[in-house]
């Protein structure tokens, strides 16, 4: 994935006016990656257009004979179900902390990596381990741990205490266990950014006498702010749809059920395809409305886009 | 969802081994199907560890004389997982299952989406044979057969003779039996299953039925509920307030409920019969103690009725060979693979005749009440909406010691509703 901190070459900008090299540059763009443009409509627009239609329909697969056209009904259901907000609210929760834990401790990793001056690699791998492990494998040796009478972690904890059956350690453990599992990317989208400052403003700084909380603050963050409002876009549309630690911790049991995790058993267990995919449908807008806040209020770029100093 | 993740690019030279690999497997599959001669089935059922089911299936094979070879597939082990698995399958019209193991609360369900087919004419003959009848009926959809009853299951009232001289014949005596324990400092706890899932449907269901009520209307289209489900919530809920709950009751699941048991801190049990096996095998001081009973009663004059359990085999819509499917099926499921998967497997036959050979007897000391628990006993709503039912009854009725019996029992009610109509989100 390309970081997209750095300034690229596109000369796409609108408003002025393009010579007619730039212009068969651009052409020859467009004609190479058409081929990716219609694999990416073909394997996503089918799928969303699918889902948005599935959802105007009482579908439940076991009464593929009741099937019938019902409007925005599904939708009414979802949103006025208790169930759906609890939901909202866990998925609200789990992301909000567990970004922001991740940011605070992703900045520090990413300070270290960028500072080391021995055993650079070795740091920046053993950093990245967690990263590299698959989450479900990683989810199934958090379940154990914490498992009263199988887990090293559980030992720990007064005798008959079971943390993954009640909810607010249930959902604490989850933002554990995401914490653990994410830090690292969020870390590499930072070094990347931390990459960005120049060492001179640094020293500059560090010549007119700036302390060095006073250089984090005022010289660092400010240069680096698009990428960790990038970072922080990421990190927040990743975490808003979690599901995999979720499944194999809790299963959603004990209200620690996330959105993803209520519209799989709607679809999955309930078979019911047309409250499953206005859930989807819903998750989705969810999410364009994080993205569409990011890029509009913060500023944050749009990835590919050029960097606005 | 994170496939973005770990997708690091892997050696060329592997990935073409993996590529060559998978290619390979493919083409052995192929090989299996075209050898039209002799047909294979596939049996997809619970994963058994016995070793009865793959024997059963080689046995059919042989006993076939090379008409059909039946491969045995194991099925995730949970039932959620299970269902998951065939259902994808089913939807999708994969002609690869012939046979089905199911879930006894699952047939309804298959039989209306049209994924299995209807028994009929000889086959439904040999089928309801001998068969006991309550297990037939979680088989049987608007009065049509759609699967035969292979195993069965039901709980019975476990109980240590050391501290309990005459096992209780009701819920309250027992609960005061427990309270009277608590006070003398001994072991005291009712081990039944509490956590927010199936088995505190069948906890409900069990109760409710035997408080004279049933949790849907005879015909499937309305929730009955009514006061035998107001008592069944208030037992619950008595329990779980009361000195025999156990303190981790609102997470325990069969398993938990058998480990407790052993380890000495309980003085009831309602379980399946695999506890006394274990029992055996991980507590013989206990053991001499341990002793059954039946379910325990509602009301003192009107029987009990535990929920049944077990698995019935239906026969795919999408089987390319239905024909030997249902012969295969019977073989699977006739006296000597029945008594096999009994001996073996410790699961409770589905044919009456069993009851009676001393084999069986012998190692099912309880095999007289375990028959007459089957013949009074109830079964879960048979609707083709059973899980949404279910996870409306668990949900309302979790944690059990903060049951309100009236409010709990309108919710349910209303959420069944939506269910039956397919409407509104389940949790």
């Amino acid at each position: 994935m390309s970081t997209m901190a750095e300034p690229t070459k596109d000369e796409a900008k609108g408003g002025k006016p393009l010579s007619a090299g730039a212009r068969q540059e651009r052409r020859l763009g467009w004609l190479l990656c058409a081929p990716a443009v219609l694999v990416m409509v073909a394997v996503t627009a089918y799928p969303i257009g699918y889902a948005v239609y599935l959802s105007l329909q009482r579908y439940d697969l076991r009464f593929p004979a009741r099937a019938e056209f019902v409007g925005l009904s599904n939708y009414g259901a979802v949103l006025s179900s208790p169930f759906w907000w609890d939901a909202f609210w866990v998925t609200v929760f789990l992301t909000a902390v567990s970004v922001a834990i991740e940011l605070v401790l992703g900045m520090g990793l990413a300070l270290v990596m960028h500072r080391t001056l021995f055993a650079r690699g070795t740091v920046r791998t053993a950093v990245l381990v967690p990263y590299g492990i698959v989450t479900v494998v990683a989810a199934f040796s958090w379940q154990y741990a914490w498992t009263p009478e199988l887990g090293y972690l559980a030992e720990l904890l007064p005798s008959g205490d079971a943390p993954l059956t009640e909810q607010w350690p249930a959902l604490w453990l989850i933002v554990l266990a995401e914490v653990w599992k994410t830090t690292p990317f969020m870390a590499l989208l930072l070094l990347a950014g931390l990459a960005l400052v120049p060492e001179e403003t640094l020293k500059a700084a560090m010549v007119d006498g700036a302390t060095p909380w006073q250089r984090f603050t005022k010289v660092m963050l400010p240069l680096m702010k698009p990428a960790i409002l990038v970072a922080l876009l990421f990190r927040t549309l990743d975490a808003f749809r979690i599901f995999d630690n979720i499944y194999v911790l809790t299963s959603g049991a004990h209200g620690t059920g996330s959105l993803s995790i209520l519209g799989y058993d709607n679809l999955f267990t309930a078979l019911n395809l047309g409250i499953g995919s206005a859930i989807s449908v819903l998750i989705f807008l969810c999410v364009g409305i994080i993205a569409f806040t990011f890029v509009k209020l913060f500023g944050a770029a749009a990835p590919g886009a050029e960097v606005k100093r | 969802m994170h496939a973005r993740r770990g997708r690091a690019g892997r050696p060329r030279r592997t990935r073409a081994l993996v590529a060559l690999t998978l290619l390979a497997s493919a083409l052995a599959a192929c090989g299996g199907d075209e050898d039209t001669s002799r047909p294979t089935l596939d049996w997809y059922n619970f994963p058994d560890d016995s070793g009865a089911l793959q024997q059963a299936a080689d046995r059919c094979s042989r006993a076939s004389g090379g008409r059909y070879r039946i491969s045995y597939h194991k099925l995730p082990r949970a039932a959620d997982g299970q269902r998951q698995q065939l259902v994808r399958r089913l939807a999708a019209e994969d002609d690869s299952l012939d046979i089905l193991g199911l879930d006894v609360t699952w047939a309804a369900e298959f039989a209306e989406a049209r994924w299995i087919r209807e028994w009929t004419g000889e086959t439904k003959r040999r089928a309801t044979e001998g068969t006991l009848r309550v297990p037939l009926q979680t088989a049987t959809w608007k009065g049509k057969l759609y699967a035969v009853p292979y195993n069965t299951n039901i709980q019975l009232l476990w109980y240590r003779e050391d501290l309990v001289p005459t096992p209780p014949k009701t819920w309250s005596e027992m609960l005061n039996m427990s309270r009277e324990l608590a006070r003398r400092g001994e072991p005291h706890y009712v081990e039944i299953q509490g956590a927010q899932y199936e088995g505190l449907t069948v906890w409900f269901n069990s109760l409710v039925n035997s408080a004279g009520g049933a949790i849907l209307n005879p015909s499937a289209t309305e929730p009955s509920l009514g006061p035998p489900a107001v008592r069944a919530a208030s037992i619950m809920r008595d329990l779980a307030d009361s000195p025999a709950a156990d303190p981790s009751l609102p997470n325990q699941m069969e398993d938990q409920n058998r480990l407790a048991m052993e380890s000495g801190v309980a003085a009831f049990e309602l379980n399946y019969p695999f506890v006394y096996p274990s029992m055996r095998s991980n507590n013989p001081r206990l053991f001499k103690e341990f002793r059954w009973a039946p379910y325990p009663r509602v009301d003192a004059d009107r029987p009990s009725r535990p929920t049944v359990g077990g698995i019935d085999l239906a026969v795919s819509a999408y089987s390319r060979h239905p024909g030997l499917a249902f012969e295969a099926a019977l073989c699977l499921r006739d006296r000597e693979n029945q008594l096999t998967a009994a001996l073996e497997g410790g699961l409770p036959p589905t044919l009456r005749a069993l009851y009676d050979d001393p084999a069986f007897m012998k190692q099912y000391p309880f095999s007289k009440e375990v028959l007459s628990s089957l013949e009074r006993a109830s079964v879960r709503p048979l609707t083709p909406a059973y899980q949404n039912v279910s996870i409306a009854v668990s949900h309302a009725l979790s944690p059990p010691s903060r049951i309100e019996p009236e409010s709990a029992v309108d919710t349910i009610r209303e959420q069944i509703d939506q269910a039956l109509r397919s409407e509104g989100v389940i949790p």
